[in-house]
């Protein structure tokens, strides 16, 4: 079985996500190619081989710096066929959900998203996918020859497994209708970890009081290599940035830890953050909903705890 | 202008999930549906393109059975001008994009919004499907959308920021707040969305590339285990040595 792998980057470097995209697909056991595209340093690219990748194509026309829908699918198409690649796995992200959209349909794929385990390969190809935001699992049987598979976060554990791989130029052949839609500006926080990305993140909702009180989260995060993230509420009324919403309508996250401070725990605030693998939840309201959904909790004044719990977590490093 | 909405008909965000049938089915048994939250905003942009342009229609489409009737008034309450409803059961992303292109096909729309994903299946990618199969361009996730005679200006949410983009008309977008506030329906959309037409049309045979096997619940979570707001270095400790996570 031959698997290419989409790798995304950003800022030159090689995405986590996309780094267990290249696990999940050398632990499907076959051929493993990995696709870059846009400027990537060639030492990013030559590690994807201790990930797994046997081979690392890099497709680095400058016009490919930005993630265009339709230029990247047809690229990754072109590479299917060059690399006679039976299967396409790719890390859920605002770009390579769109991507797989349409390198499906174009391939004629069975395509399958939010994929969180390996497939089971016994009777037929079936994989796991969340689905209910979180709250359900559906198993699924991807019949066609081609296969498209978009992972969640955490789908698939990061292994050194080889070593570098010196990487090959790939040039598709693309035209202007592939970039009719067109990137302007791009507005982006640099420097941070990103929400969707994180191992951990620290929330604040309305029980904050107001963004000039976000100095503590922010202290947390920076000490924890989080990410921060907040309420629906909070974002609403414009204390925090829309993409730092958790939530049902928001970014669903999937991090090791999951920190929540002056949250109620709205069923559409849980169904962001449920598939985290431990939840912390800081209120001063004992009868939060929160608190059920959580792993561990405390009852108390958010401007009391977050400042013991940042000496507490110095301490402790 | 043509404006082509899709809207799925989805259990409430505050729904239990359950399972029937030895987990091959939805247990809807009590539970309340409602227009999917990500289509409700593409709607909501709809309207308002559609009172800010004379001339302007809004058709919204579903692919469902006739029990999803309710939810597709609810649309036409909210200001949709008339409903195309697919008559059948929408198993998996390509079925229902495939639907949605040939009825999009037959009309030539400018526009053609959806919700970014369902909130059922999560899927996330009927608009790139559709948009495939259309020849035009796909976006998603659409968070700001202006219109500028033929050309328009949106919003792409990406991880960290946003991604600011120009494209002519007719392209496909998957919408997601803050692109509109979801319009609730006044008493005069309720009374003439009943007379409003409903077109029910028999799906297209599609051969799907995927099925499903049964569905899972996740294991139940165990008790929170309470820390003292004195004691905060115990929580530290907690996450370190048991729950590993730090």
């Amino acid at each position: 079985m031959n698997i290419l792998v989409f790798v995304e980057s950003a800022e030159g470097k090689i995405k986590k996500t996309s780094l267990e995209a290249v696990a999940y697909a050398n632990g499907m056991g076959g051929n493993v190619t990995a696709l870059a595209l846009g400027t990537v340093e060639a030492g990013e690219l030559a590690s994807l081989g201790k990930y797994g990748a046997k081979k690392v194509l890099h497709a680095g026309d400058a016009k490919l710096n930005d993630g265009v829908i339709q230029a990247y699918t047809n690229t990754i198409v072109q590479a299917m066929e060059a690399e006679n690649a039976d299967v396409l796995v790719l890390a859920n992200s605002s770009l390579g959900t769109p991507v797989a959209a349409r390198v499906s349909t174009k391939l004629g794929a069975s395509i399958a998203t939010n994929v969180t385990e390996l497939p089971e390969t016994s009777a037929g190809f079936v994989v796991k996918k969340s689905i209910y935001t979180g709250k359900a699992f559906s198993k699924v049987e991807l019949k066609n020859a081609k296969k498209v598979i978009a992972i969640k976060k955490n789908a698939a554990e990061i292994k050194e497994v080889g070593s570098d791989v010196a990487p090959t130029t790939f040039a598709p052949q693309l035209t202007d209708a592939d970039f009719a839609a067109k990137i302007v500006s791009t507005e982006k926080a640099t420097g941070e970890i990103l929400l969707p990305e994180a191992n951990i993140v620290v929330s604040g909702g309305r029980g904050m009081k107001g963004p000039e009180h976000w100095g503590p989260i922010e202290e947390l995060a920076k000490l924890l290599g989080a990410a921060t993230g907040c309420s629906k509420p909070v974002s609403d009324i414009g204390w925090r940035p829309h993409h730092e919403h958790v939530g049902q309508t928001g970014v669903k996250v999937s991090p090791q830890l999951y920190i929540a401070v002056g949250i109620s725990g709205a069923i559409q605030h849980l169904a962001g953050v449920n598939s985290s693998k431990c939840i912390v939840v800081i209120n001063k309201d004992s009868e939060a909903p929160f608190f059920k959904a959580a792993d561990y909790g405390i009852v108390g004044d958010a401007f009391d705890v977050l400042p013991k719990l940042i000496e507490a977590v110095k301490a402790g490093k | 202008m043509k404006i082509l909405v899709c809207i799925s008909h989805v259990p409430d965000t505050t729904s239990k999930i359950n399972f029937t049938d030895n987990n091959t089915k939805f247990d809807g048994n009590g539970v309340q549906f409602i227009i999917g939250p990500y289509d409700d905003y593409a709607l909501a942009r709809a309207i308002e393109i559609k009172e800010a342009n004379a001339g302007t229609t809004v058709t919204v489409l579903n692919v469902g059975p006739a029990d999803t009737e309710p939810t597709i008034r609810k649309a036409l309450a909210i200001g949709a001008d008339d409903a195309v409803r697919v008559n059948a059961e929408p198993t998996d992303s390509f079925f229902v994009a495939k639907q949605i292109a040939e009825h999009a096909k037959s009309i030539g729309y400018d526009l053609i919004l959806m919700g970014r994903e369902s909130i059922d299946f999560n899927g996330g990618v009927v608009h790139g499907i559709v948009g495939e199969l259309l020849g035009m361009p796909s976006l998603s996730p659409v968070m700001k959308l202006e219109l500028d005679g033929t050309k328009a200006k949106l919003a792409r949410e990406i991880e960290g920021g946003k991604e600011l983009l120009e494209v002519n008309l007719p392209f496909v977008a998957g919408c997601q707040e803050p692109i509109a506030e979801w319009k609730i329906p006044n008493m005069r959309g309720i009374m003439s969305a009943r007379t409003k037409p409903l077109q029910v049309v028999e799906p297209v045979v599609v051969d799907s590339g995927v099925s499903l096997q049964k569905f899972e619940l996740p294991p139940a979570k165990g008790a929170v285990k309470m820390v003292s707001a004195d004691n905060v270095a115990e929580l530290v400790t907690l996450l370190k040595n048991e729950a590993k996570v730090l």
